[in-house]
């Protein structure tokens, strides 16, 4: 037998715990605090790192029992392939149930518009809240960090949302210790952040330290992209390039992993896990300010959409 | 300051809390740490940039950095915790950035319910006021384990050493009287509850880099202190407490028999071959297994999430606590408790109220409010009848169940509660049972400073 925990040196206690060891026993704390007060709870799994980082903890938290929470993805129609086939594949290996809500079938039958500027992260909150409603989900697990952006600094652990999966920012519950309050009204759910306290150098160095397998596009590789305000988007079906954006072929990666069209590659030679902390730990550039557009439409867009049910 | 390979490296986390008045400082104060950290990055510093611009502002509005919501940038205020992160070679922090003013003492409350340590940030040319003895309240009331005086704005007033040492020793005496002295110290200096510095947040004096000002500091920087704090405790002299999350029974063909007791260690230790008593039904087993997150172990300490198996297949559910036979708390249904009121609704004598204690909830009824605490001078108001938001008092409750709950004094994790609306499910009051330092000064209008605080 050992002990699990990585005792620190140079801390004067052979029981403190590592900042990964405290993040993960804080993570597990919360997933089964909501497993053992909710009926119906649901993990967002987009087959971003974060959610990948999200249901690997699930996984520990419950072993040797299977994670007893289906999945649900928000799919735009404009996802990575390579995404979509990890998704595939890591729900079958793990025997998960796999929900889809899908913004294509939502335009399809009218129920959304398209955007002039073709972006569909935004246009995810309506079929997102639907299937929380129709589902009658009572937990939304969400991959949120406070560090990716100034409003979800401000959002708590367990947030409550109304019927309409608003959040009010002025009106949450204080949270204080480790006691969340997950009471909630019949029609309203609670969203709930694990990772919360996690910044993305912490989810990569543990990605690396539990060996984690991930999308391939989270690596260095050859890419056809073209450049639109400033970022490298892939060229696909979903609307790009026009006529005046010339397309090349770059040496790549992605930071994060949203829609194609609102996500940006970054020029990087990062091809192992190493090098990849190595060039976040360098970078001079937070996750989303350098990859994604949709933050960047106004000073609180963020807050705007989780406001309206966005997470 | 760069990222190294050190800081890649693995290292502890502390989580700590800011407070202070609306003009210390704070804001600057905070923005140097991340600011020389790293953790404010070039796409971050220039929307800051821009929407001081936009507002005719010439210089950056560091302010900026913190007021994510809204209404805090419109109005200029600050009206929410937020949580903040930064890193050096030594250490991560969690930051709970806790506004001021007074109306918000229970977003003071809040951030210091899971800090390490808190800094009170005072202003030098105005010294300890109302506001930091409040604050100062707050955190030895919140048993948080340390505090850092920052003696701001030390270039206001010529960096005279007279000052700060005037200011650190009526600090001192004030937390003499909060009856902290006694509690946590040792032969260590890092083991004082206190640790006064003299800074000046704006000219960057002994915040990440010493002072070239001061040479009569001969201390830490707050940056260094905050790398050098221990955040770990002794763990032979914490009572072992293991509240019952989650009940794990796989009956798959692989384990068909497997059934362990999920949770997060909230105090002490626990040990394989340990005998231990469920609370509140008195049975006894002992530990046959320890499972932490995948890999067996003998020995799991606070505050690791594992899970355990008993040699015995006896009834217990989520809710109920483990902890040692040899050291089992007492069970009881009548609660007395100091509590910050943090709801906008009051909290009446007579009203019915969930508590929320460990992984346990169940119904109770406020029976007494006895006092209220003046933060300000530490007097007490008998009888009040209610509690309005931000007040901080005494209360007695009775519960429907049995709770396992120790002191606050000997336990954060177990000595803690919540009140929870039944109605609406709104949290209405933070709980901390047992004797505080207010306490003790219940006897009426004579309460003084001179009163033996019973900690």
């Amino acid at each position: 037998m050992t002990t699990a925990a990585t005792v620190s040196e140079g801390t004067g206690s052979p029981y403190a715990l590592s900042h990964l060891d405290s993040l993960e026993s804080e993570a597990v704390h919360i997933f089964r605090e909501v497993a053992g007060e909710f009926e119906r709870p649901v993990i967002l799994f987009s087959g971003g790192k974060d959610s990948i980082v999200m249901l690997h903890l699930a996984l520990k938290a419950f072993a040797p029992a299977p994670v007893p929470f289906a999945l649900l993805h928000v799919d735009t129609g404009h996802n990575f392939p390579e995404v979509l086939e990890y998704r595939d594949r890591t729900v079958a290996r793990h025997g998960l149930r796999l929900h889809v809500a899908s913004v294509q079938e939502y335009i399809d039958a009218g129920k959304l518009r398209e955007r002039p500027d073709g972006t569909r992260n935004p246009l995810q909150t309506v079929p997102l809240t639907e299937a929380i409603q129709q589902h009658r989900f009572d937990a939304v697990f969400g991959g949120g960090r406070r560090d990716e952006e100034k409003a979800r600094a401000k959002e708590r652990v367990f947030s409550l949302r109304d019927e309409f999966s608003q959040w009010d920012p002025r009106r949450q519950r204080p949270e204080l210790w480790q006691l969340y309050n997950g009471r909630h009204a019949p029609g309203e759910h609670v969203r709930v952040f694990p990772i919360s306290n996690w910044t993305e150098l912490d989810v990569w160095q543990y990605i690396a330290r539990e060996g984690i397998e991930l999308p391939e596009i989270y690596f260095a590789h050859d890419r056809e992209v073209f450049n639109r305000n400033g970022m490298w988007l892939t060229a696909g079906d979903w609307g790009g390039p026009k006529e005046h954006e010339d397309v090349e072929t770059r040496q790549v990666r992605y930071r994060t992993v949203g829609d194609m069209s609102c996500t940006g590659a970054v020029d990087s030679d990062a091809t192992t896990l190493g090098a990849v902390i190595a060039e976040i730990a360098a970078s001079r550039l937070t996750e989303r300010g350098a990859t994604r557009a949709d933050d960047k439409m106004s000073e609180a867009a963020m807050e705007d959409r989780k406001r309206e049910g966005y997470f | 300051m760069t990222t190294t390979a050190e800081q890649l490296s693995a290292t502890t986390l502390l989580r700590f809390a800011t407070a202070g008045s609306v003009d210390d400082g704070k804001s600057t104060l905070v923005g140097r740490l991340l600011h020389d950290s790293k953790s404010v990055l070039t796409d971050q510093l220039e929307a800051v940039e821009h929407a001081s611009r936009s507002r005719g502002q010439e210089a950056p509005d560091l302010a900026l950095l913190t007021d994510g919501l809204r209404a805090e940038r419109e109005q200029g205020i600050t009206i929410d915790v937020a949580y903040r992160y930064f890193a050096t070679a030594r250490r991560r922090f969690i930051l709970a950035d806790t506004p001021g003013h007074v109306q918000y003492t229970r977003n003071m409350v809040t951030g210091a319910s899971t800090a390490e340590l808190a800094v009170v940030l005072v202003d030098a040319r105005n010294g300890v006021v109302e506001q930091t003895r409040r604050h100062a309240a707050v955190a030895a009331l919140l048993r948080v384990p340390h505090v850092v005086l920052a003696v701001n704005k030390m270039d206001l007033v010529d960096y005279a050493e007279p000052v700060f040492a005037a200011i650190a020793e009526e600090f001192t005496a004030y937390a003499a009287s909060l009856g902290v002295p006694g509690w946590g110290s040792g032969g260590d200096p890092q083991e004082n509850w206190c640790t006064a510095i003299p800074i000046s947040a704006l000219a960057g004096d002994n915040v990440v880099e010493p002072s070239a000002h001061m040479d009569w500091y001969g201390g830490p920087t707050v940056l260094e202190h905050l790398e050098t704090v221990p955040v770990s405790h002794d763990l032979t002299a914490c009572h072992a407490r293991f509240p019952v999350q989650y009940v794990i029974r796989p009956q798959t063909a692989e384990h068909p028999d497997y059934r362990g007791y999920a949770g997060q260690i909230a105090a002490g230790a626990f040990r394989v071959g340990e005998a231990v008593t469920v609370l509140p039904s008195g049975r006894t087993s002992t530990i046959a297994a320890i499972d932490a997150l995948g890999e067996s172990v003998d020995i799991a300490w606070a505050p690791q999430s594992v899970t355990l198996r008993l040699a015995d297949d006896i009834d217990i559910s989520r809710g109920d606590l483990i902890a040692p036979s040899a050291d089992a708390p007492a069970i009881t249904q009548d609660v007395e408790a100091t509590v910050c009121h943090v709801a906008d609704q009051p909290l009446e004598v007579g009203r019915r109220v969930l508590i929320k204690h460990t992984t346990r909830t169940v119904k109770a009824i406020v029976k007494d409010i006895p006092s209220r605490l003046t933060l300000d001078d530490l007097s007490q108001h008998p009888a009040p009848g209610r509690l309005v938001a931000n007040d901080i008092g005494r209360v007695v409750l009775r519960t429907a169940e049995p709770l396992a709950l120790d002191a606050y004094a000997d336990s954060r994790r177990t000595g803690s509660f919540l009140l929870i609306d039944p109605a609406d499910g709104t949290t209405l009051t933070a709980g901390m049972a047992g004797a505080s330092f207010a306490a003790a000064a219940a006897a009426g209008d004579d309460a003084s400073d001179d009163a033996e605080w019973d900690f």
